[in-house]
Protein backbone atom coordinates (compact mmCIF):
# COMPACT_ATOMS: atom_id res chain seq x y z
CA UNK A 1 0.00 0.00 0.00
CA UNK A 2 1.30 3.51 -0.93
CA UNK A 3 1.85 5.65 2.29
CA UNK A 4 0.15 8.67 1.43
CA UNK A 5 1.29 11.79 3.23
CA UNK A 6 -0.80 14.45 4.51
CA UNK A 7 1.72 16.32 6.50
CA UNK A 8 -0.15 18.73 9.21
CA UNK A 9 -1.94 20.58 5.91
CA UNK A 10 1.01 21.13 3.72
CA UNK A 11 -0.38 18.82 1.05
CA UNK A 12 -3.43 19.70 -0.85
CA UNK A 13 -3.13 16.24 -2.83
CA UNK A 14 -1.77 12.97 -2.26
CA UNK A 15 1.76 12.57 -2.74
CA UNK A 16 2.93 9.04 -3.80
CA UNK A 17 6.12 8.18 -4.31
CA UNK A 18 7.75 4.80 -3.98
CA UNK A 19 11.13 3.76 -4.65
CA UNK A 20 10.76 -0.41 -4.21
CA UNK A 21 13.77 -2.03 -3.07
CA UNK A 22 16.25 -4.12 -5.08
CA UNK A 23 15.37 -7.72 -4.74
CA UNK A 24 18.23 -9.58 -2.59
CA UNK A 25 18.86 -12.08 -5.15
CA UNK A 26 18.90 -10.00 -7.85
CA UNK A 27 21.43 -7.68 -6.72
CA UNK A 28 23.34 -10.89 -6.21
CA UNK A 29 22.87 -12.10 -9.98
CA UNK A 30 24.18 -8.27 -10.75
CA UNK A 31 27.07 -8.60 -9.02
CA UNK A 32 27.60 -12.21 -10.78
CA UNK A 33 27.02 -10.52 -14.00
CA UNK A 34 29.25 -7.45 -13.42
CA UNK A 35 32.07 -10.01 -11.81
CA UNK A 36 31.92 -12.41 -15.30
CA UNK A 37 32.20 -9.29 -17.51
CA UNK A 38 34.94 -8.16 -15.35
CA UNK A 39 37.30 -11.16 -15.59
CA UNK A 40 36.41 -10.81 -19.27
CA UNK A 41 37.63 -7.32 -19.63
CA UNK A 42 40.83 -7.90 -17.88
CA UNK A 43 41.35 -11.49 -19.75
CA UNK A 44 40.72 -9.11 -22.65
CA UNK A 45 43.02 -6.26 -21.56
CA UNK A 46 45.65 -8.45 -21.17
CA UNK A 47 45.41 -9.90 -24.98
CA UNK A 48 45.46 -6.27 -26.18
CA UNK A 49 48.90 -5.28 -23.88
CA UNK A 50 50.35 -8.66 -25.25
CA UNK A 51 49.65 -7.82 -29.09
CA UNK A 52 47.49 -11.46 -28.97
CA UNK A 53 44.51 -9.24 -30.10
CA UNK A 54 43.95 -6.00 -31.97
CA UNK A 55 44.11 -2.91 -30.15
CA UNK A 56 40.92 -0.47 -31.67
CA UNK A 57 40.47 1.84 -28.57
CA UNK A 58 42.75 5.04 -27.86
CA UNK A 59 46.11 4.26 -25.99
CA UNK A 60 49.29 5.91 -25.25
CA UNK A 61 51.68 6.25 -28.48
CA UNK A 62 54.68 3.84 -28.25
CA UNK A 63 57.20 6.97 -26.74
CA UNK A 64 54.73 7.62 -23.88
CA UNK A 65 54.32 4.25 -22.53
CA UNK A 66 56.50 5.07 -19.74
CA UNK A 67 54.99 8.22 -18.92
CA UNK A 68 51.89 8.27 -15.93
CA UNK A 69 49.00 5.92 -17.58
CA UNK A 70 46.05 7.42 -19.37
CA UNK A 71 43.60 4.80 -19.24
CA UNK A 72 44.08 2.47 -16.50
CA UNK A 73 41.30 4.10 -14.18
CA UNK A 74 37.74 2.46 -13.76
CA UNK A 75 36.02 4.85 -15.97
CA UNK A 76 38.44 3.96 -19.39
CA UNK A 77 38.16 0.46 -18.36
CA UNK A 78 34.64 0.23 -18.18
CA UNK A 79 33.93 2.10 -21.29
CA UNK A 80 36.51 -0.38 -23.90
CA UNK A 81 35.17 -3.30 -21.90
CA UNK A 82 31.67 -2.90 -21.26
CA UNK A 83 30.25 -0.12 -22.33
CA UNK A 84 31.08 -0.80 -26.08
CA UNK A 85 29.73 -4.59 -25.81
CA UNK A 86 26.13 -2.84 -25.62
CA UNK A 87 26.76 0.72 -26.92
CA UNK A 88 24.49 0.10 -30.55
CA UNK A 89 21.93 1.08 -27.87
CA UNK A 90 22.70 4.41 -27.84
CA UNK A 91 23.59 7.30 -30.68
CA UNK A 92 21.27 5.82 -32.80
CA UNK A 93 20.69 8.14 -35.46
CA UNK A 94 16.87 9.28 -36.21
CA UNK A 95 15.95 10.95 -39.27
CA UNK A 96 12.59 12.55 -38.88
CA UNK A 97 10.70 15.15 -36.94
CA UNK A 98 11.17 13.07 -32.45
CA UNK A 99 7.54 13.23 -32.56
CA UNK A 100 5.08 10.48 -31.28
CA UNK A 101 6.92 8.68 -34.31
CA UNK A 102 10.31 8.33 -35.46
CA UNK A 103 12.49 7.10 -38.34
CA UNK A 104 15.34 5.62 -37.33
CA UNK A 105 18.66 5.10 -39.85
CA UNK A 106 19.35 1.14 -39.47
CA UNK A 107 22.81 0.39 -38.37
CA UNK A 108 24.93 -3.00 -38.58
CA UNK A 109 28.51 -3.49 -36.54
CA UNK A 110 30.54 -5.90 -38.05
CA UNK A 111 33.11 -6.14 -35.48
CA UNK A 112 31.20 -6.05 -32.25
CA UNK A 113 30.25 -2.74 -31.80
CA UNK A 114 33.60 -0.86 -32.63
CA UNK A 115 32.51 0.78 -35.81
CA UNK A 116 29.00 0.90 -37.59
CA UNK A 117 27.75 0.51 -41.03
CA UNK A 118 24.33 2.06 -42.21
CA UNK A 119 22.35 -0.54 -44.40
CA UNK A 120 20.81 2.29 -46.20
CA UNK A 121 17.43 1.07 -45.01
CA UNK A 122 15.43 3.28 -42.90
CA UNK A 123 13.10 1.82 -39.82
CA UNK A 124 9.87 3.73 -40.00
CA UNK A 125 7.28 4.78 -37.47
CA UNK A 126 9.42 3.86 -34.18
CA UNK A 127 7.00 4.56 -31.58
CA UNK A 128 9.13 7.31 -29.79
CA UNK A 129 9.21 6.13 -26.13
CA UNK A 130 12.46 8.11 -25.33
CA UNK A 131 11.81 11.89 -26.50
CA UNK A 132 11.06 14.59 -23.83
CA UNK A 133 8.69 15.37 -25.78
CA UNK A 134 5.91 16.02 -23.11
CA UNK A 135 3.45 17.88 -24.82
CA UNK A 136 3.89 16.99 -28.30
CA UNK A 137 5.00 20.36 -29.54
CA UNK A 138 8.00 18.57 -31.86
CA UNK A 139 5.95 18.85 -34.99
CA UNK A 140 6.80 19.70 -38.60
CA UNK A 141 3.48 20.84 -39.38
CA UNK A 142 0.80 23.17 -37.26
CA UNK A 143 0.48 26.64 -35.92
CA UNK A 144 4.12 26.62 -33.61
CA UNK A 145 5.78 25.51 -37.53
CA UNK A 146 4.41 28.00 -39.42
CA UNK A 147 4.72 31.04 -37.43
CA UNK A 148 8.72 29.92 -36.91
CA UNK A 149 9.09 29.66 -40.41
CA UNK A 150 7.61 32.97 -41.16
CA UNK A 151 9.71 34.29 -38.71
CA UNK A 152 13.05 32.07 -40.43
CA UNK A 153 11.92 34.19 -43.49
CA UNK A 154 11.87 37.32 -41.50
CA UNK A 155 15.16 37.32 -39.38
CA UNK A 156 16.99 34.80 -40.33
CA UNK A 157 18.75 32.02 -38.57
CA UNK A 158 21.86 33.49 -36.90
CA UNK A 159 21.78 35.96 -34.47
CA UNK A 160 25.86 36.87 -34.64
CA UNK A 161 26.14 38.14 -31.16
CA UNK A 162 25.31 37.88 -27.51
CA UNK A 163 23.06 39.48 -25.64
CA UNK A 164 24.78 42.62 -24.07
CA UNK A 165 26.16 43.48 -27.59
CA UNK A 166 23.75 43.74 -30.94
CA UNK A 167 22.22 40.23 -30.21
CA UNK A 168 18.84 41.86 -28.22
CA UNK A 169 16.07 41.07 -30.46
CA UNK A 170 12.61 42.49 -29.91
CA UNK A 171 11.81 39.22 -30.02
CA UNK A 172 14.06 38.21 -26.77
CA UNK A 173 11.69 40.96 -24.97
CA UNK A 174 8.48 39.53 -26.78
CA UNK A 175 9.45 35.64 -25.23
CA UNK A 176 10.80 37.42 -22.02
CA UNK A 177 7.53 39.12 -20.92
CA UNK A 178 5.54 36.32 -21.66
CA UNK A 179 7.31 33.71 -19.32
CA UNK A 180 7.16 36.03 -16.70
CA UNK A 181 3.51 35.88 -17.37
CA UNK A 182 3.18 32.03 -17.81
CA UNK A 183 5.11 31.87 -14.31
CA UNK A 184 3.51 34.28 -13.00
CA UNK A 185 6.75 35.95 -11.69
CA UNK A 186 7.96 39.60 -12.06
CA UNK A 187 10.58 39.24 -14.65
CA UNK A 188 12.28 36.61 -16.63
CA UNK A 189 15.38 35.88 -18.60
CA UNK A 190 15.82 33.97 -21.75
CA UNK A 191 18.95 31.83 -22.66
CA UNK A 192 20.73 29.88 -25.59
CA UNK A 193 20.94 26.86 -23.61
CA UNK A 194 19.65 24.88 -20.75
CA UNK A 195 22.75 23.32 -19.56
CA UNK A 196 24.72 27.07 -19.86
CA UNK A 197 21.35 28.52 -17.92
CA UNK A 198 22.53 26.47 -15.06
CA UNK A 199 25.47 26.42 -15.01
CA UNK A 200 26.61 30.26 -15.89
CA UNK A 201 24.18 31.93 -13.57
CA UNK A 202 24.53 30.03 -10.16
CA UNK A 203 27.97 31.31 -10.60
CA UNK A 204 26.94 35.09 -10.66
CA UNK A 205 24.32 34.16 -7.67
CA UNK A 206 26.59 32.99 -4.82
CA UNK A 207 30.41 33.06 -4.71
CA UNK A 208 32.59 32.05 -1.88
CA UNK A 209 31.16 32.79 1.77
CA UNK A 210 28.15 31.22 0.30
CA UNK A 211 26.60 27.96 1.28
CA UNK A 212 24.55 25.58 -1.35
CA UNK A 213 22.81 23.22 -0.45
CA UNK A 214 22.15 20.64 -3.32
CA UNK A 215 20.16 17.32 -3.56
CA UNK A 216 22.71 14.31 -3.91
CA UNK A 217 20.72 13.36 -7.55
CA UNK A 218 20.93 16.73 -9.11
CA UNK A 219 21.72 17.12 -12.45
CA UNK A 220 25.54 17.82 -13.86
CA UNK A 221 24.63 21.08 -14.85
CA UNK A 222 23.47 22.22 -11.47
CA UNK A 223 26.47 20.57 -10.13
CA UNK A 224 28.94 22.15 -12.49
CA UNK A 225 26.99 25.52 -11.79
CA UNK A 226 27.87 25.00 -7.88
CA UNK A 227 31.30 23.99 -8.08
CA UNK A 228 32.71 26.77 -10.49
CA UNK A 229 30.64 29.01 -8.07
CA UNK A 230 33.13 28.86 -5.57
CA UNK A 231 30.76 28.15 -2.52
CA UNK A 232 30.55 25.97 -0.25
CA UNK A 233 28.68 22.75 -1.22
CA UNK A 234 26.81 20.37 1.24
CA UNK A 235 24.32 17.55 0.09
CA UNK A 236 21.37 16.17 1.80
CA UNK A 237 20.02 12.83 0.76
CA UNK A 238 17.26 12.64 -1.93
CA UNK A 239 14.23 14.42 -1.28
CA UNK A 240 14.89 13.96 2.56
CA UNK A 241 13.56 16.97 4.52
CA UNK A 242 14.77 15.64 7.53
CA UNK A 243 18.18 15.51 5.98
CA UNK A 244 17.88 18.71 4.67
CA UNK A 245 16.93 20.16 8.07
CA UNK A 246 19.80 18.73 10.09
CA UNK A 247 21.88 20.45 7.38
CA UNK A 248 20.41 23.89 7.85
CA UNK A 249 20.40 23.70 11.28
CA UNK A 250 23.96 23.02 11.67
CA UNK A 251 24.94 25.76 9.14
CA UNK A 252 23.09 27.89 11.29
CA UNK A 253 24.10 27.22 14.48
CA UNK A 254 27.77 26.83 13.61
CA UNK A 255 28.52 29.09 10.51
CA UNK A 256 31.45 28.88 8.48
CA UNK A 257 33.96 26.34 8.73
CA UNK A 258 36.90 28.26 10.56
CA UNK A 259 35.79 31.26 11.11
CA UNK A 260 32.27 30.66 12.71
CA UNK A 261 31.21 33.66 11.14
CA UNK A 262 27.63 33.37 9.82
CA UNK A 263 26.82 32.27 6.08
CA UNK A 264 26.12 35.10 3.40
CA UNK A 265 23.70 33.21 1.92
CA UNK A 266 22.04 29.93 2.02
CA UNK A 267 21.02 28.58 -1.44
CA UNK A 268 19.30 24.92 -1.55
CA UNK A 269 19.56 23.91 -5.16
CA UNK A 270 16.46 21.18 -6.01
CA UNK A 271 14.57 20.44 -9.23
CA UNK A 272 11.57 19.92 -10.04
CA UNK A 273 11.32 16.08 -11.26
CA UNK A 274 14.10 14.49 -11.14
CA UNK A 275 14.79 12.60 -14.34
CA UNK A 276 16.72 9.95 -13.70
CA UNK A 277 14.27 8.40 -10.57
CA UNK A 278 10.82 10.27 -11.70
CA UNK A 279 10.61 11.46 -8.45
CA UNK A 280 9.15 15.32 -7.71
CA UNK A 281 10.35 17.43 -5.27
CA UNK A 282 8.40 18.17 -1.77
CA UNK A 283 8.21 21.28 -2.55
CA UNK A 284 5.69 22.75 0.27
CA UNK A 285 8.17 21.64 2.83
CA UNK A 286 11.16 22.86 0.92
CA UNK A 287 9.59 26.20 0.95
CA UNK A 288 8.51 26.10 4.67
CA UNK A 289 12.21 24.93 5.68
CA UNK A 290 13.34 27.92 3.49
CA UNK A 291 10.70 30.50 5.38
CA UNK A 292 12.16 29.19 8.30
CA UNK A 293 15.71 29.06 8.32
CA UNK A 294 15.73 32.19 6.18
CA UNK A 295 17.85 30.70 2.96
CA UNK A 296 16.92 31.22 -0.73
CA UNK A 297 15.45 28.61 -3.17
CA UNK A 298 16.52 27.38 -6.84
CA UNK A 299 14.09 25.46 -8.49
CA UNK A 300 15.25 23.68 -11.77
CA UNK A 301 11.93 22.89 -13.58
CA UNK A 302 14.05 21.25 -16.24
CA UNK A 303 10.93 18.59 -17.06
CA UNK A 304 8.70 20.10 -15.08
CA UNK A 305 7.71 22.80 -16.83
CA UNK A 306 4.29 22.35 -18.76
CA UNK A 307 4.20 18.74 -17.44
CA UNK A 308 2.62 19.08 -14.14
CA UNK A 309 -0.13 21.42 -12.92
CA UNK A 310 -3.85 21.66 -14.12
CA UNK A 311 -2.42 24.72 -16.69
CA UNK A 312 0.89 23.25 -17.15
CA UNK A 313 2.69 25.82 -15.30
CA UNK A 314 4.97 23.68 -13.51
CA UNK A 315 5.40 22.26 -9.99
CA UNK A 316 4.47 25.28 -7.95
CA UNK A 317 1.15 25.08 -9.61
CA UNK A 318 1.13 21.08 -8.71
CA UNK A 319 1.12 21.87 -5.29
CA UNK A 320 -1.06 25.02 -4.94
CA UNK A 321 1.65 27.08 -3.93
CA UNK A 322 2.52 30.92 -5.28
CA UNK A 323 5.53 31.65 -7.37
CA UNK A 324 6.60 34.55 -5.00
CA UNK A 325 8.16 31.68 -2.54
CA UNK A 326 10.76 30.60 -5.23
CA UNK A 327 13.81 33.12 -5.36
CA UNK A 328 14.86 31.73 -8.57
CA UNK A 329 12.81 29.68 -10.64
CA UNK A 330 15.05 28.35 -13.89
CA UNK A 331 13.59 26.24 -16.32
CA UNK A 332 14.24 24.97 -19.67
CA UNK A 333 12.70 25.02 -23.47
CA UNK A 334 13.71 21.60 -24.46
CA UNK A 335 11.23 19.68 -22.72
CA UNK A 336 7.95 20.46 -22.98
CA UNK A 337 8.27 23.20 -25.51
CA UNK A 338 10.00 21.77 -28.65
CA UNK A 339 12.55 24.05 -29.00
CA UNK A 340 16.18 24.94 -26.53
CA UNK A 341 17.08 27.35 -24.36
CA UNK A 342 16.56 27.81 -20.91
CA UNK A 343 14.71 30.72 -18.99
CA UNK A 344 15.23 32.17 -15.39
CA UNK A 345 12.34 33.79 -13.45
CA UNK A 346 12.14 35.83 -10.30
CA UNK A 347 12.33 39.05 -8.70
CA UNK A 348 13.29 42.37 -11.46
CA UNK A 349 15.69 43.59 -9.10
CA UNK A 350 17.73 39.37 -9.64
CA UNK A 351 16.76 39.74 -13.67
CA UNK A 352 18.05 43.36 -14.00
CA UNK A 353 21.48 41.94 -12.22
CA UNK A 354 21.74 38.88 -14.30
CA UNK A 355 21.45 40.83 -17.11
CA UNK A 356 24.32 42.47 -16.29
CA UNK A 357 26.27 39.53 -14.62
CA UNK A 358 25.69 36.59 -15.79
CA UNK A 359 27.83 34.83 -17.91
CA UNK A 360 25.83 33.84 -20.26
CA UNK A 361 24.26 37.17 -20.87
CA UNK A 362 28.02 38.25 -21.48
CA UNK A 363 29.69 35.45 -23.41
CA UNK A 364 26.76 33.10 -25.06
CA UNK A 365 25.02 34.33 -28.18
CA UNK A 366 21.48 34.56 -28.36
CA UNK A 367 18.57 33.02 -28.95
CA UNK A 368 17.74 31.92 -32.71
CA UNK A 369 14.77 33.84 -33.78
CA UNK A 370 13.04 30.73 -35.33
CA UNK A 371 13.71 28.79 -31.90
CA UNK A 372 12.39 31.79 -29.73
CA UNK A 373 8.82 32.06 -32.06
CA UNK A 374 8.21 28.14 -31.30
CA UNK A 375 8.38 29.54 -27.90
CA UNK A 376 6.24 31.82 -28.08
CA UNK A 377 3.65 30.18 -30.21
CA UNK A 378 3.52 27.19 -27.59
CA UNK A 379 3.78 29.14 -24.85
CA UNK A 380 0.80 31.03 -26.08
CA UNK A 381 -0.82 27.71 -26.95
CA UNK A 382 -0.80 26.26 -23.46
CA UNK A 383 -1.94 29.51 -21.83
CA UNK A 384 -5.06 29.12 -24.44
CA UNK A 385 -4.30 32.77 -25.89
CA UNK A 386 -4.61 31.61 -29.60
CA UNK A 387 -8.30 31.00 -29.13
CA UNK A 388 -8.05 27.44 -29.33
CA UNK A 389 -8.27 24.61 -25.97
CA UNK A 390 -5.14 22.75 -27.66
CA UNK A 391 -3.42 23.22 -24.83
CA UNK A 392 -4.75 22.73 -22.44
CA UNK A 393 -6.45 19.36 -23.86
CA UNK A 394 -2.73 18.44 -24.17
CA UNK A 395 -1.82 18.95 -20.59
CA UNK A 396 -4.48 16.81 -19.74
CA UNK A 397 -4.02 14.28 -22.32
CA UNK A 398 -0.36 14.05 -20.71
CA UNK A 399 -1.74 13.81 -17.42
CA UNK A 400 -4.20 10.83 -18.35
CA UNK A 401 -1.50 8.91 -20.44
CA UNK A 402 0.83 9.16 -17.59
CA UNK A 403 -1.48 7.80 -14.79
CA UNK A 404 -2.49 4.74 -17.45
CA UNK A 405 1.00 4.21 -18.52
CA UNK A 406 2.00 4.06 -14.93
CA UNK A 407 -0.92 2.09 -13.30
CA UNK A 408 -0.99 -0.91 -16.34
CA UNK A 409 3.25 -1.23 -15.99
CA UNK A 410 2.42 -1.59 -11.67
CA UNK A 411 -0.08 -3.82 -12.54
CA UNK A 412 1.90 -6.25 -14.61
CA UNK A 413 4.81 -6.54 -12.07
CA UNK A 414 7.72 -4.55 -13.11
CA UNK A 415 9.62 -2.42 -10.85
CA UNK A 416 8.47 1.31 -11.69
CA UNK A 417 10.29 4.36 -9.21
CA UNK A 418 9.05 7.73 -9.08
CA UNK A 419 5.91 9.61 -7.91
CA UNK A 420 2.54 8.69 -9.40
CA UNK A 421 2.13 12.39 -11.25
CA UNK A 422 5.50 12.49 -12.77
CA UNK A 423 5.58 11.72 -17.08
CA UNK A 424 9.17 10.12 -16.83
CA UNK A 425 8.84 6.62 -16.26
CA UNK A 426 12.28 4.66 -15.14
CA UNK A 427 11.58 0.80 -15.23
CA UNK A 428 14.44 -1.34 -13.92
CA UNK A 429 16.50 -3.62 -15.40
CA UNK A 430 19.37 -4.05 -12.62
CA UNK A 431 21.38 -6.60 -14.51
CA UNK A 432 24.08 -5.51 -17.27
CA UNK A 433 23.14 -7.91 -19.98
CA UNK A 434 19.69 -7.31 -19.42
CA UNK A 435 20.26 -3.29 -20.69
CA UNK A 436 21.67 -4.44 -24.17
CA UNK A 437 18.97 -7.11 -24.75
CA UNK A 438 15.71 -4.88 -23.66
CA UNK A 439 17.11 -1.97 -26.25
CA UNK A 440 17.60 -4.76 -29.12
CA UNK A 441 14.57 -6.62 -28.08
CA UNK A 442 11.94 -3.12 -28.18
CA UNK A 443 13.89 -1.95 -31.43
CA UNK A 444 13.17 -5.19 -33.07
CA UNK A 445 9.44 -4.64 -31.91
CA UNK A 446 9.71 -1.30 -33.56
CA UNK A 447 10.02 0.64 -30.10
CA UNK A 448 12.60 3.03 -29.44
CA UNK A 449 13.02 3.55 -25.61
CA UNK A 450 16.15 4.78 -23.62
CA UNK A 451 18.56 2.57 -21.68
CA UNK A 452 20.39 3.78 -18.89
CA UNK A 453 23.79 2.51 -16.74
CA UNK A 454 26.49 3.74 -15.07
CA UNK A 455 27.65 6.36 -14.86
CA UNK A 456 24.15 8.30 -15.22
CA UNK A 457 22.56 5.87 -12.54
CA UNK A 458 24.50 3.75 -9.50
CA UNK A 459 26.09 0.37 -10.95
CA UNK A 460 23.50 -2.13 -10.11
CA UNK A 461 20.63 0.34 -11.32
CA UNK A 462 20.12 0.50 -14.14
CA UNK A 463 17.09 0.69 -15.93
CA UNK A 464 14.87 1.95 -18.95
CA UNK A 465 13.31 5.09 -19.44
CA UNK A 466 10.32 6.23 -20.88
CA UNK A 467 9.16 9.45 -21.33
CA UNK A 468 5.60 9.76 -22.05
CA UNK A 469 4.09 12.05 -24.48
CA UNK A 470 0.76 14.09 -24.89
CA UNK A 471 1.24 13.18 -28.53
CA UNK A 472 0.97 9.15 -27.71
CA UNK A 473 -2.56 8.31 -28.55
CA UNK A 474 -4.00 4.93 -26.18
CA UNK A 475 -3.66 2.79 -28.91
CA UNK A 476 0.07 3.90 -29.11
CA UNK A 477 0.51 3.25 -25.65
CA UNK A 478 -1.49 0.19 -25.67
CA UNK A 479 1.01 -1.14 -28.68
CA UNK A 480 4.04 -0.31 -26.61
CA UNK A 481 2.20 -1.80 -23.33
CA UNK A 482 1.99 -5.06 -25.41
CA UNK A 483 5.08 -5.31 -26.45
CA UNK A 484 6.76 -4.07 -22.82
CA UNK A 485 5.26 -7.21 -21.31
CA UNK A 486 5.90 -9.48 -23.86
CA UNK A 487 9.51 -8.16 -23.85
CA UNK A 488 9.33 -8.57 -19.87
CA UNK A 489 8.54 -12.27 -19.94
CA UNK A 490 11.21 -12.97 -22.50
CA UNK A 491 13.60 -11.52 -20.39
CA UNK A 492 12.33 -12.24 -16.73
CA UNK A 493 12.13 -8.17 -15.70
CA UNK A 494 9.00 -8.86 -13.54
CA UNK A 495 10.82 -7.97 -10.65
CA UNK A 496 8.31 -6.60 -8.29
CA UNK A 497 6.74 -8.35 -5.22
CA UNK A 498 4.02 -5.93 -4.82
CA UNK A 499 4.94 -5.06 -1.59
CA UNK A 500 6.05 -1.23 -1.59
CA UNK A 501 8.06 0.60 0.99
CA UNK A 502 6.14 3.36 3.07
CA UNK A 503 7.92 6.10 3.01
CA UNK A 504 9.76 7.45 6.00
CA UNK A 505 7.64 9.72 7.91
CA UNK A 506 8.86 9.99 11.63
CA UNK A 507 11.74 12.38 12.69
CA UNK A 508 15.50 11.12 11.23
CA UNK A 509 18.45 10.92 13.72
CA UNK A 510 22.05 9.44 13.77
CA UNK A 511 20.38 5.71 13.87
CA UNK A 512 18.12 5.73 10.98
CA UNK A 513 20.38 5.18 7.20
CA UNK A 514 17.62 3.42 5.15
CA UNK A 515 14.39 4.33 4.14
CA UNK A 516 13.40 0.81 4.83
CA UNK A 517 14.13 0.53 8.74
CA UNK A 518 11.40 -0.66 10.84
CA UNK B 1 8.15 -32.12 -26.23
CA UNK B 2 8.57 -29.01 -28.45
CA UNK B 3 7.28 -27.21 -25.02
CA UNK B 4 10.05 -28.66 -23.47
CA UNK B 5 12.53 -28.06 -25.38
CA UNK B 6 11.39 -24.53 -25.96
CA UNK B 7 11.05 -24.04 -22.23
CA UNK B 8 14.88 -25.52 -22.07
CA UNK B 9 15.40 -22.76 -24.43
CA UNK B 10 14.52 -20.25 -22.26
CA UNK B 11 15.83 -21.29 -19.38
CA UNK B 12 19.70 -21.11 -21.65
CA UNK B 13 18.66 -17.83 -22.10
CA UNK B 14 17.83 -17.03 -18.77
CA UNK B 15 21.30 -18.53 -17.86
CA UNK B 16 23.45 -16.11 -20.79
CA UNK B 17 21.31 -13.54 -19.56
CA UNK B 18 22.58 -13.66 -15.96
CA UNK B 19 25.78 -14.64 -16.82
CA UNK B 20 26.38 -12.17 -19.44
CA UNK B 21 27.14 -14.26 -21.88
CA UNK B 22 24.83 -12.89 -24.17
CA UNK B 23 27.00 -10.30 -24.32
CA UNK B 24 30.23 -11.93 -25.54
CA UNK B 25 31.95 -12.73 -28.72
CA UNK B 26 31.71 -16.57 -30.38
CA UNK B 27 35.52 -17.26 -28.41
CA UNK B 28 34.56 -15.92 -25.28
CA UNK B 29 31.62 -17.84 -24.92
CA UNK B 30 33.57 -21.38 -25.99
CA UNK B 31 35.71 -20.10 -23.36
CA UNK B 32 32.94 -19.48 -20.58
CA UNK B 33 31.07 -22.63 -21.23
CA UNK B 34 33.69 -24.70 -21.19
CA UNK B 35 35.46 -23.73 -17.85
CA UNK B 36 31.42 -23.67 -16.55
CA UNK B 37 31.34 -27.19 -17.74
CA UNK B 38 34.58 -28.56 -16.59
CA UNK B 39 33.97 -26.89 -13.14
CA UNK B 40 30.09 -28.43 -12.93
CA UNK B 41 31.82 -31.92 -14.19
CA UNK B 42 33.98 -31.54 -11.41
CA UNK B 43 30.85 -31.04 -8.72
CA UNK B 44 29.13 -33.79 -9.85
CA UNK B 45 31.97 -36.24 -9.52
CA UNK B 46 32.93 -35.01 -6.44
CA UNK B 47 28.91 -35.25 -4.87
CA UNK B 48 28.90 -38.82 -6.92
CA UNK B 49 31.67 -40.17 -4.84
CA UNK B 50 31.05 -38.60 -1.17
CA UNK B 51 27.30 -39.64 -1.68
CA UNK B 52 27.99 -42.47 -2.84
CA UNK B 53 30.49 -43.52 0.27
CA UNK B 54 28.69 -42.04 2.92
CA UNK B 55 25.27 -44.23 1.72
CA UNK B 56 26.87 -47.14 1.81
CA UNK B 57 28.33 -46.33 5.08
CA UNK B 58 24.76 -45.62 6.35
CA UNK B 59 22.81 -48.45 4.81
CA UNK B 60 25.77 -50.87 6.98
CA UNK B 61 24.39 -49.12 9.95
CA UNK B 62 20.74 -49.73 9.11
CA UNK B 63 21.74 -53.20 8.18
CA UNK B 64 23.07 -54.04 11.42
CA UNK B 65 20.18 -52.16 13.35
CA UNK B 66 17.99 -54.99 12.09
CA UNK B 67 19.27 -57.54 13.26
CA UNK B 68 22.04 -58.63 10.60
CA UNK B 69 25.40 -58.20 12.71
CA UNK B 70 27.96 -57.92 10.27
CA UNK B 71 31.37 -58.66 11.42
CA UNK B 72 33.40 -55.24 10.35
CA UNK B 73 35.05 -53.04 11.96
CA UNK B 74 32.74 -50.36 11.68
CA UNK B 75 29.80 -52.10 13.04
CA UNK B 76 28.79 -50.21 16.25
CA UNK B 77 26.20 -52.50 17.60
CA UNK B 78 27.46 -54.29 21.08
Amino acid sequence: INHIVHNGGLYKRPFNEAFEETPMLVAVLTYVGYGVLTLFGYLRDFMRQWKIEKCQNATEREEQKDFVPLYQDFENFYNRNLYMRIRDSWNRPICSVPGAKVDMMERVSHDYNWTFTYTGRVIKDIINMGSYNYLGFAQKAGACQEAAAKVLSQYGAGVCSTRQEMGNLDKHEELEKLVARFLGVESAMAYGMGFATNSMNIPALVGKGCLILSDELNHASLVLGARLSGATIRIFKHNNMQSLEKLLKDAIVHGQPRTRRPWKKILILVEGIYSMEGSIVRLPEVIALKKKYKSYLYLDEAHSIGALGPSGRGVVEYFGLSPEDVDVMMGTFTKSFGAAGGYIGGKKELIDYLRTYSHSAAYATSMSPPVVEQIITSVKCIMGEDGTTVGEARVQQLAENTRYFRRRLKEMGFIIYGNEDSPVVPLMLYMPAKIGAFGREMLKRNIGVVVVGFPATPIIESRARFCLSAAHTKEMLDTALKEINEVGDLLQLKYSRRRLVPLLDRPFDETTYEETED
Amino acid sequence: MDVKRSYLYWLFCQFELITCSYLMEPWEKVLFYSFNLAVAGLLLYTAYICVAFHLSLAFQLLWSFLGNPRENALSVVK
